[in-house]
């Protein structure tokens, strides 16, 4: 505990030692008991007692990416959120979604987001996209014991590309498993307990060079047929106003796209879907 | 057997000092200068990459002279503390106050215990909400610690650049006023004008290094002003004396789309959510 309250005696070695500028690795010598990978690994499985985050989608465009999740989270067969956020801005030019253990994956995603900023205030010079994604397995990976015991985080990486090659699309999505794999996917991507439907519906509806607009309702229907079969996420909720959280990463930075925008397009499924004679 | 010198402890801190005091005075100045949005830091400073200036948070910035390696790693020292701060409390209680504190402890702490003292000085600059909330704080190598008023200036000819400043300074000055009160004192000193060997009147973008904290950006308020910002700002100036305040300073900021690779912070104020202000973890999740 002591060590990270440097007002008192200065700064102690560790703080003044010029070596390495990533956020992480000074924690781990200066003030470990911080990083959420350095705790005991409970005993049993307590997958049970924990909120769990559901569905998370991403998908690119012909101006970059947009990840979007549904705002449900669920403890057993109870609903313990409604209105949780899932997706977070990791820097002005990438975004995180996270699945799993609600808790430590928040908690990973500050942990991220202070070493993302750390790394470029020190450096002066933003990390590339592939560095960021590398970094961010590199945690997952911290995280196995815990997730072996229920507690597994899965998130979904993507990001805008500025060292992207004339040609190529400058939108990229990377997957992760909870042992720290770090998969770059094509076009699109979904994690959670609902991400084998978004993705079938996903394969029905994305094309290569959609435009922004077109690539938004594609991943709020997407979200919407995980949530019309899976009983832990959470479909549009007109009643409350509660309408799916989608971050877009284009070459202005990370914008979260407005619940107005967001509200028209779960509108304008439902009512399509309502009118073809209520077969969903 | 040779006997140890006996040096009594006024000679000693006093060598240590004047030791110190020689290796700032080689160094070229910085001037930190408060203005209407903020605090705008110029330094003359040719090189474009070991900067003398940084951004230690989000309402935070650092300036420095003297040795580049020491006060270097006082400003990494600076980012962890508020970065970790940051993360074990919240955004919000990460302080200038608490890093010049931390600042001072380790400079004193260097000048008393060590052979060489630390050969820097620096400015903790924190803005605040309104003009009158901004906090400049200035550190000696001995570590003691000054809140300043108006303006800070460091560096070889400090005194000379401070006197210049006070006849000038405006309370409330536009960025491109403050910036020309600024250059000008810088000028009327160095060595690479009029003033000094020959040269420009006054120094040119390449040989100045500007940053602002600037109070209307939310989060990470900090922004460098270089190249293609800059020279307009500084052209201006020249064309006509004295600039209104009013003048809009979005028009002289830098473009919208920052250039790819540019660390993020580099947007437009005017449209808060491009470049680099939208993300970098500035909301704690709270769930």
């Amino acid at each position: 505990m002591s060590e990270y309250s440097a007002g008192r005696s200065g700064f102690s070695p560790a703080y003044l030692d010029r070596v390495g500028s990533s956020f992480t690795d000074f924690l781990a010598a200066a003030a470990p008991d911080l990083l959420p990978g350095r705790r005991p690994v409970p005993q049993i499985p307590v997958g049970n007692v924990a909120p769990h985050g559901t569905t998370i989608v991403s998908v690119t465009y012909d101006g970059g990416v947009l990840m979007g999740g549904d705002r449900r989270a669920t403890m057993g067969n109870l609903i313990s959120s409604r209105d949780i956020e899932k997706v977070y801005p990791a820097d002005a030019w990438s975004v995180i979604g996270i699945a799993g253990a609600a808790g430590i994956a928040i908690e990973m995603v500050r942990l991220y987001q202070v070493e993302l900023e750390h790394y470029e205030k020190i450096e002066g010079l933003t990390l590339s996209l592939d560095g960021k994604a590398n970094r961010l397995a590199q945690m997952i990976r911290g995280n196995l014991g815990a997730a072996l015991q229920g507690l597994a985080v899965v998130p979904l990486f993507a990001g805008f590309d500025l060292d992207a090659a004339p040609g190529a699309t400058p939108g990229r999505i990377f997957s992760y498993d909870v042992t720290g794999g770090n998969y770059e996917e094509r076009g699109y991507s979904a994690v959670g307990s609902g991400s084998l439907f978004a993705r079938n519906s996903l394969k029905k509806t994305w094309r290569p060079d959609l435009d922004g607009g077109a690539a938004t309702r594609s991943l709020v229907e997407a979200l919407y047929d995980a949530a019309d079969d899976d009983s832990a996420t959470g479909g549009p909720d007109p009643v409350r106003r509660l309408y799916p959280i989608v971050y877009r990463v284009d070459a202005e930075g990370t914008v979260r796209v407005p619940d107005d925008e967001i509200a028209a397009v779960a509108s304008r499924i439902t009512d399509e879907r309502s009118a073809a004679d209520g077969q969903g | 057997m040779t006997m140890p010198y006996y040096a009594s402890p006024e000679q000693l801190m006093r060598d240590k000092s004047e030791y110190a005091r020689k290796g700032i005075s080689r160094g070229r100045s910085v001037a930190v200068v408060t203005y209407a949005d903020g605090v705008l830091f110029i330094a003359e400073n040719p090189s474009s990459t070991l900067h003398k200036v940084g951004e230690l948070y989000d309402r935070i910035g650092f300036a420095a002279v003297g040795r580049y390696s020491e006060f270097e790693s006082l400003r990494v020292a600076g980012v962890r503390l508020a970065d970790v701060r940051g993360y074990s409390y919240n955004r919000r209680d990460v302080t200038g106050r608490v890093i010049a504190n931390a600042y001072a402890q380790t400079l004193g702490e260097v000048f008393t215990q060590q052979m060489k003292p630390f050969e820097v000085e620096l400015c903790v600059a924190e803005v605040g909400e309104t003009p009158e909330s901004d906090q400049l704080y200035r550190l000696t190598f001995d570590g003691s610690v000054v809140d300043e008023p108006d303006f800070v200036v460091m560096g070889g000819q400090a005194e000379a650049v401070s006197a210049n400043l006070r006849e000038h300074f405006l309370p409330g000055m536009g960025l491109a006023e403050a910036l020309r009160v600024g250059v000008q004192a810088l000028s009327a000193v160095s060595p690479a004008t009029s003033a000094g060997n020959g040269g420009p009147a006054l120094l040119t973008a390449e040989q100045l290094e500007v940053a602002v904290l600037d109070r209307r950006r939310p989060k990470r308020a900090f922004r460098r002003i270089a190249g293609a910002a800059l020279r307009p700002l500084l052209d201006r100036q020249e064309e006509d004396g004295a600039v209104a305040g009013e003048e809009p300073h979005t028009a002289a900021h830098a473009p919208s789309v920052p250039q790819p690779g540019a660390p993020a912070g580099l947007g437009d104020p005017g449209a808060p959510d491009t470049g680099g202000t939208a993300g970098s973890g500035g909301e704690a999740p709270t769930t």
